[in-house]
């Protein structure tokens, strides 16, 4: 599976692609093997922006350490603390109160339309359009805004706390959510006048970028990037967490395998995130928003894993315990590195467009890979 | 009643009534030169500055809005800035061909500039060649294109350079071929004779649906031609970071990009001049009064109207279209327009032999 490196030969053309490329939306470096405009292969070079957050995280409390993993995959902050926060209540057998659960659901939810909104603009940017990056901001605002005042931040929330959520929803949160549907159902036609149905788009995406099923799962890639291969991946209906059993929702798959499958899998599952924001808008039970807890957590010795679906795929936090009130041990198991290590399978052969294409639809982001 | 025309022959005659005729020919040719540097900056900036404007109304955003009033002296400001920047040369470049790659350009822009009508006898040079002269000299645009792209010593750059190359030397062929169409329905390379010949209605009108095609050729190649979206191969700014003016700063990189937007307003005054009778008024057969009204209408109005709408259809494309793969691009004009273009030519021919055009 893996090619040996530096197979260049007499006539190749190396380009560092990054860490500065506004492709690599972020400090991702490749090192292109070019032949002409052909690819002969692509080699990632990681590491400039780690901040070893595992590390940093074994200094923490484990009240504390769920506030840095919203630097990780910054663009799903929600589901990363959502998915800490379990790994936590996992360990004290904490029941979360159903008010909580939903405030959650609804919070990732928020945060994946958000991810696919930003996602959509940039990933059209990387082909040359830059109008939708606009048009998607356009939307994304309003979300932003919404989680501002519930959460008093717009990107790195620290919403989630073990045993519930910090505060309780802002009282005009409802009708901000319902408004946001009604305008986003007005908008979303635009995207595939704009983008989806045009020819030019098409051409680029189809037929390129390709990884089978099996090569999928060898890979270890989750999220949209397996579903666009068909692989049913999506955590919330496989190992369902929190209320996402009792709802109703589709898991987006797509069998084309390609570029624009993967595409269309990030299209689709907006919608389905909205069909469950709908679901649950009017249905907030009353309660606490908070479970009871002790003021210094200490989880009991042993090793304790969860796992959640971001925007990007699936997020595992791995802690092993010796029973202080910091982790011995915390491991992450981020989507987007496996995603990447998928890329050279990707593009190998095509063009560089194509791998411009093909990064855009893995929808990677950067500080989520190196931690 | 004042026009381009008239302040150009009262010039003139103010010109020949005070010196000898040599010398008034020396001045006149300096006061052209003068003119067309200054058009070209002006272009720029008003290119420029719409091009902003344009892009925020499509973006659903402002644009500029700080400088001058709603931001329309943004891009005098920034012109400013790019002048007082230093003139970078990175190390290991071609130090001669670095530096007169951006002055080819440019110079190339404004020899193009020569044979434009922009009003009723308004013309720097109406030679009986023009539509050839255009052809031949807006083909070296591309030289200044490589030779930035190559003494640059940066992969980017160079891969730029060589995707333009490929680019502008394939889709000359379909707006050569898009160009003849007109040539051949005129029967006359003098861009004076074909505004002329537009007399009664302007060739979109009146040579039916082949040169309804052929203008739409004209407008894809001439997008391709002009590296602009969605054919900006070249610099493909999510590919090549900039492409081939990726090491150029200060005014070199002002003067590729001054020369991007005139090519952009020379291609599209070819266009509007070629299919839509240029600086010729709206007129329709025989209907003299609407053609009297029409003519109230000073005839560099109705070219740079013509003009600023196409300019404003190609910003269109670059605002709304993703941006195509190399050997897409590639397929599209050997695959689709050139043989369209080949067989419009021959049913623009049989048009104008049987003489069925209006």
């Amino acid at each position: 599976m893996f090619e040996e490196v530096g197979t260049t030969t007499e006539g190749d053309l190396i380009i560092n692609m990054g860490p500065q490329h506004p492709a690599t939306h972020g400090v991702l470096h490749l090192v292109v093997t070019l032949n002409g405009e052909t690819i002969k292969n692509v080699e990632p070079h990681l590491g400039y922006i780690h901040r070893s957050i595992e590390k940093m995280c074994e200094s923490l409390t484990y009240r504390q350490f769920i506030y840095v993993t919203s630097r990780m995959d910054y663009l799903s902050a929600h589901i990363n603390n959502h998915a800490c926060a379990m790994c936590v209540e996992k360990g004290l057998q904490l029941e979360v109160p159903p008010r909580a659960q939903v405030i959650r659901v609804l919070m990732d939810e928020l945060t994946r339309l958000a991810s696919h909104e930003l996602w959509w603009g940039a990933m059209a940017m990387d082909l040359g359009a830059f109008t939708p990056f606009f048009h998607a901001f356009r939307e994304r605002e309003v979300i932003n805004d919404i989680m501002e005042e519930t959460c008093g931040a717009r990107l790195t929330m620290n919403y989630m706390v073990p045993g519930g959520v910090m505060h309780d929803l802002h009282p005009n949160f409802q009708q901000r959510v319902k408004d946001f549907l009604q305008l986003y159902k007005r908008k979303i036609h635009e995207y595939d006048e704009l983008v989806t149905g045009n020819i030019i788009f098409q051409n680029r995406m189809k037929g390129v970028g390709i990884i089978s099923p099996e090569d999928v799962i060898s890979y270890g890639c989750t999220g949209p990037v397996a579903r666009g291969s068909g692989v049913s991946s999506d955590v919330r209906k496989l190992y369902p967490y929190e209320i996402y059993d009792k709802l109703e929702f589709d898991e987006v798959l797509e069998d084309g395998c390609d570029s624009f499958a993967r595409y269309m899998v990030r299209i689709r599952e907006m919608q389905q995130s909205v069909r469950i924001i709908e679901q649950l808008i009017d249905n907030i039970p009353d309660g606490e928003f908070q479970a009871k807890t002790k003021a210094v957590l200490k989880l009991p010795k042993g090793e304790f894993y969860s796992k959640a679906e971001t925007a990007r795929g699936e997020l595992g936090v791995y802690i092993v315990s010796e029973g202080g009130t910091t982790p011995y041990r915390i491991k992450f198991r981020s989507p987007g590195f496996s995603n990447l290590s998928a890329l050279n399978h990707l593009v190998k052969g095509g063009k560089i467009g194509d791998l411009i294409a093909a990064m855009g639809t893995l929808d990677l982001v950067i500080p989520d890979i190196d931690r | 009643m004042w026009s381009l025309s008239n302040i150009a022959a009262n010039i003139d005659q103010w010109l020949n009534a005070n010196m000898s005729p040599t010398w008034a020919l020396i001045v006149e040719m300096v006061i052209a030169g003068v003119a067309v540097i200054g058009l070209f900056a002006a272009l720029g900036l008003v290119l420029v500055i719409m091009e902003r404007k344009v892009s925020a109304w499509i973006q659903i955003r402002l644009g500029p809005n700080r400088v001058g009033p709603k931001g329309m002296l943004q891009s005098l400001a920034d012109t400013l800035k790019l002048l007082v920047k230093e003139g970078m040369t990175p190390g290991g470049a071609d130090k001669l061909l670095f530096n007169v790659a951006p002055f080819v350009a440019m110079i190339v822009a404004m020899l193009l500039l020569a044979p434009i009508a922009f009003a009723k006898d308004f013309q720097l040079w109406d030679l009986n060649i023009g539509v050839l002269y255009i052809s031949a000299v807006s083909s070296i645009s591309v030289i200044s294109i490589l030779m930035a792209g190559w003494a640059s010593n940066n992969k980017y750059s160079l891969l730029g350079a060589m995707r333009s190359g490929a680019q502008i030397v394939s889709y000359e062929l379909s707006a050569g071929l898009a160009v003849l169409a007109i040539v051949v329905l005129t029967g006359s390379l003098r861009i004076s004779d074909i505004i002329q010949a537009q007399e009664n209605g302007w060739w979109l009108f009146k040579g039916h649906i082949p040169v309804i095609i052929a203008f739409i050729i004209f407008i894809i190649a001439v997008t391709a031609e002009t590296n602009r979206a969605p054919f900006d191969l070249a610099e493909a700014e999510s590919e090549l970071t900039a492409g081939f003016h990726t090491e150029y700063s200060g005014m070199k990189f002002a003067l590729f990009f001054l020369a991007e937007y005139v090519n952009v307003f020379i291609v599209c005054a070819i266009g509007a001049t070629l299919f839509l009778g240029g600086w010729m008024p709206f007129h329709i057969g025989n209907w003299h009064a609407f053609n009297g009204v029409m003519d109230w209408i000073p005839s560099s109005v109705w070219f740079f109207g013509k003009t600023f709408f196409l300019i404003f259809v190609i910003m269109w494309f670059r605002w709304t279209f993703p941006r195509l793969r190399i050997d897409q691009l590639l397929n599209l004009e050997w695959k689709y327009l050139l043989p369209i273009s080949m067989f419009n030519l021959l049913l623009v021919t049989l048009i104008a032999i049987m003489g069925w055009h209006f």
